[in-house]
């Protein structure tokens, strides 16, 4: 049997940290469609990337076609025949197909004359290949999505790809647009081309490819002929682990019913129907997968884009948050997932970024009182552990975790009686995430009601009185805080448990 | 210390050029043309305080020298027609911050970028005085110029007006919530809309407040002189936009203050008659003001740099 197109051995990396591949193998053959599945954060971006040329590995060897690559870029990864289909292509909205594919594939001087009509055959005869009936002089701008993965596709082919990449290409297709991508990746293959196809839906990998990954906290698991494999063998792969970390443990029995949701709706943001209780003193953990709906649910109570169908009630009083401003005043915290982007403001002192939800409550007046600010920050400091140079200090020059614990602050300042927490530990080293979840455990204690969305499987899992599982924006299953990862991975899947 | 190093290092570069000057120019620090020099600076810096304020707020205003002349010639004309002199100045600020206004709404309201909103502004006000006014002067009656004051009275008042203004607003900037809104919309407005400030509705008054000084450092313009000329404010906008940068504030938004925009005000207004004493031509101004500038903008470019690591 030849060398196989793509060989990945040993391979890991790392960033600051965190370890995001530690030892990782994986093969590609000519005329395969080799499926990648892993949970949110298993590594499969990082291993995509390494492949690409856009990251390099700290170490392992990656051969293609038999030959050992030492230095990847994505220059060479473009020469050496590989190409990536996004989620979200990168095409140029305001060129033409013809362009765009040019662009791709030629590299003129840039002083010359260009033989547009060559081109325009060349898109035409490359679209054809694939069957897709796009015009090579439309807009990509005027395009579907579907057409411009289609378009990405072709210009894949036109590269000459012989291996190519395919990242969650369905998760915005129709059944209709998801089949005749299904019959492109199945002619790809036919033409001998290698196909890394990765994606969450697993009747997908079923239909779809010869064999499959599956990769787990930057490992990989196991490799199966998807004919050989079953899917609650895959889900078991893909949760199968031990509790590396000590959990603290629950409250035995939560308080009042802080926060009902009834049949919770917003179009614009595609959540529907959602029936939930969260009880004073607990923790309701959110889990599903990337794209499920559970922060466009936090957005919704928090007032960003308001529900326009169902009830809100806090304390059992129905409210209808319009703002954040709203939200704040009722009693609702929410602690956003980027914390870089929407959460502490690097150029700010830690103090002014712990008071800046609270200066209407706080500061009487219009009137800063600094020893009162410096006060309130220097016991946050003590209360979270923040470790910094004092409350002075810029946001940029904490660490990761002890960010999130300022972020945290500045919600806890407004004396919440629920709190959302989006992804409080994603990008955290270990320690800290253990105080974070120490914190969360204290706060609820203390009789705070909390909503805790996390892809982190474990986490869900040991810090939860109760898991809700949202699927396709709304929230389809509440299992007990005792449920086994099995069971919530089948249910965030949408499988029978 | 690192906090303020940016505005230290101003202050220094100004003393700097002070100290060359006390020992190659003693002349340079005699009362009364000194008095003068500042007077005439007055005026800007009142400009400057507005500009820092919106670029602390990640947005630009380069309408400053148009709206500047509009607020001139409207104040010349009412008390060339004989208002109290008690209303003149009033009535260049309401101008003023009409002016800010419409910027405020086309930039916070319907979110266009400020540069391109102001740029329109800018030549849209230019043109249109220029055809109102073909580029008459307005001949202001004797009782306008120093208030009636005595000349060194008038500078006086002048001056303080202006440091008052100074003072007061950094004050507030560091004291008041509307302060801290400020920095935090310049910095993160996403980060300061979740935490419940209104980001469109700051911008839009900082751009209204930046009106209002306009209008009066218009007014103060108006005081200095027996006529108004219809370009008073041509270049205005790069001089304080220049000043404000070189005095540490930064660019992209949520850092800075007052103090250093004052500093960086100061060591470009000296440039010029620090060339006249120690005999240098007056053309090197220009190139040294650009330098100081590219000089200013280099060292934040490093400092952010070596801050992300």
């Amino acid at each position: 049997m030849a060398a196989p197109l793509l060989e990945l051995r040993e391979l890991a990396k790392s960033f600051g940290g965190a370890r995001a591949l530690r030892g990782v193998d994986f093969d590609l053959h000519a005329g395969e469609v080799h499926a990648l599945l892993g949970e949110n954060g298993a590594g499969k971006s990082t291993l995509i990337k390494i492949v690409t040329g856009a990251h390099h590995p700290d170490r392992g060897t990656i051969r293609i076609a038999g030959e050992t690559v030492v230095h990847l870029t994505p220059a060479t990864a473009h020469a050496l025949g590989i190409a990536c289909i996004y989620q979200q292509p990168a095409l140029f909205p305001d060129l033409t197909v013809t362009e765009n594919i040019a662009l791709r594939l030629d590299s003129d001087p840039p002083v010359r004359r260009i033989n547009w009509k060559a081109r325009r055959e060349r898109a035409r005869g490359l679209l054809a290949r694939i069957g897709a009936d796009i015009s090579p002089e439309a807009e990509v701008r005027a395009l579907s999505m579907p057409e411009q993965q289609l378009v990405e596709i072709a210009c894949a082919l036109g590269a000459g790809a012989r291996i190519v990449i395919m990242d969650e290409p369905t998760a915005s297709l129709t059944q209709k647009e998801q089949e005749l991508l299904f019959a492109v990746v199945r002619e790809l293959r036919a033409s001998g081309v290698g196909v890394i196809y990765i994606s969450h839906r697993l009747e997908e990998i079923f239909a779809l490819a010869d064999r499959v990954t599956v990769l787990r906290d930057g490992e990989s698991v196991g490799t199966n002929a998807v004919s050989e494999i079953d899917e609650a063998a895959l889900i078991r792969m893909m949760v199968g682990r031990e509790m590396t970390q000590i959990y603290p443990p629950g409250e035995a029995s939560p308080g009042d019913l802080v926060l009902a949701l009834r049949n919770l709706g917003c179009a614009a943001s595609g959540v529907h129907g959602v029936t939930l209780d969260v009880r004073a003193g607990e923790v309701f953990g959110l889990a599903g997968l990337v794209g499920a709906g559970r922060t466009e649910l936090a957005r919704i109570l928090f007032g960003l884009t308001p529900a326009d169908c169902g009830e809100i009630l806090l304390n059992g009083r129905p409210v209808a948050p319009r703002s954040p401003l709203d939200a704040v005043a009722l009693g609702i915290a929410y602690v956003p997932e980027d914390r870089r982007r929407h959460g502490v403001v690097l150029e700010l002192p830690i103090a002014h970024n712990m008071t800046m939800a609270i200066h209407r409550q706080v500061f009487r007046g219009a009137w800063l009182r600094f020893g009162a600010e410096r006060l309130l920050a220097l016991e946050f400091i003590r209360d979270l552990a923040v470790k910094c140079p004092g409350p002075e200090a810029p946001g940029s020059s904490l660490s990761g975790g002890n960010q999130q614990k300022v972020s945290l602050a500045r919600w806890l300042a407004t004396k919440p009686r629920f709190l959302i927490l989006d992804e409080p530990t994603q990008g955290v080293d270990v320690g800290a995430k253990s105080e974070i979840h120490k914190i969360i455990r204290r706060l609820a204690k203390e009789g705070l009601a909390v909503l805790l969305i996390s892809s982190d499987l474990p986490e869900v899992l040991g810090m939860s009185d109760r898991i809700g599982i949202m699927r396709g924006g709304t929230l389809t299953v509440v299992l007990p805080g005792n449920a086994d990862a099995h069971a919530v991975m089948s249910a965030a899947l949408g499988q029978k448990p | 210390m690192s906090r303020h190093f940016r505005e230290l290092s101003v202050a220094a570069a100004l003393a700097a050029v002070l100290v060359a000057l006390a020992i190659f120019a003693p002349a340079f620090f005699q009362p009364q043309p000194l008095l003068s020099l500042v007077t005439r600076e007055a005026p800007t810096l009142v400009v400057a305080c507005g500009m820092t304020l919106v670029i602390i707020c990640r947005q630009i205003d380069i309408s400053v020298g148009s709206q500047f002349s509009v607020c001139s010639v409207c104040a010349g004309l009412l008390a060339a027609m004989n208002w109290p002199l008690a209303l003149v100045p009033p009535a260049a600020i309401a101008t003023g911050a009409l002016l800010g206004a419409v910027n405020g709404v086309l930039i916070a309201g319907l979110r266009l970028p400020s540069i391109v909103v102001t740029l329109a502004m800018m030549v849209t006000l230019r043109q249109g005085l220029n055809m109102v006014r073909q580029g008459e002067f307005v001949n202001l009656p004797d009782r306008v110029q120093w208030f009636g004051l005595s000349q060194v009275d008038g500078q006086w008042a002048l001056v303080f007006t202006a440091l008052l203004l100074l003072v007061v607003l950094g004050l507030a900037m560091r004291h008041l919530a509307a302060g801290r809104f400020v920095y935090a919309i310049g910095s993160d407005a996403e980060a300061a809309r979740l935490s419940g400030i209104r980001p469109q509705l700051g911008t839009f008054l900082v751009f209204v407040f930046m009106g209002g000084l306009t209008g009066l450092a218009a007014a103060m313009n108006m005081m200095q002189s027996p006529q108004v000329q219809p370009l008073a404010g041509s270049g205005l906008e790069l001089k304080v936009i220049a000043a404000v940068v070189v005095g540490g504030v930064a660019i992209s938004g949520g850092r800075g203050n007052l103090w250093g925009a004052f500093t960086g005000l100061l060591l470009l207004a000296c440039i010029a008659p620090a060339l006249t004493h120690l005999h240098i031509e007056s053309y090197w101004e220009k190139a040294i003001q650009g330098a100081i500038i590219l000089l200013a903008v280099v060292a934040d470019s490093v400092r952010s740099r070596n801050e992300i690591r």
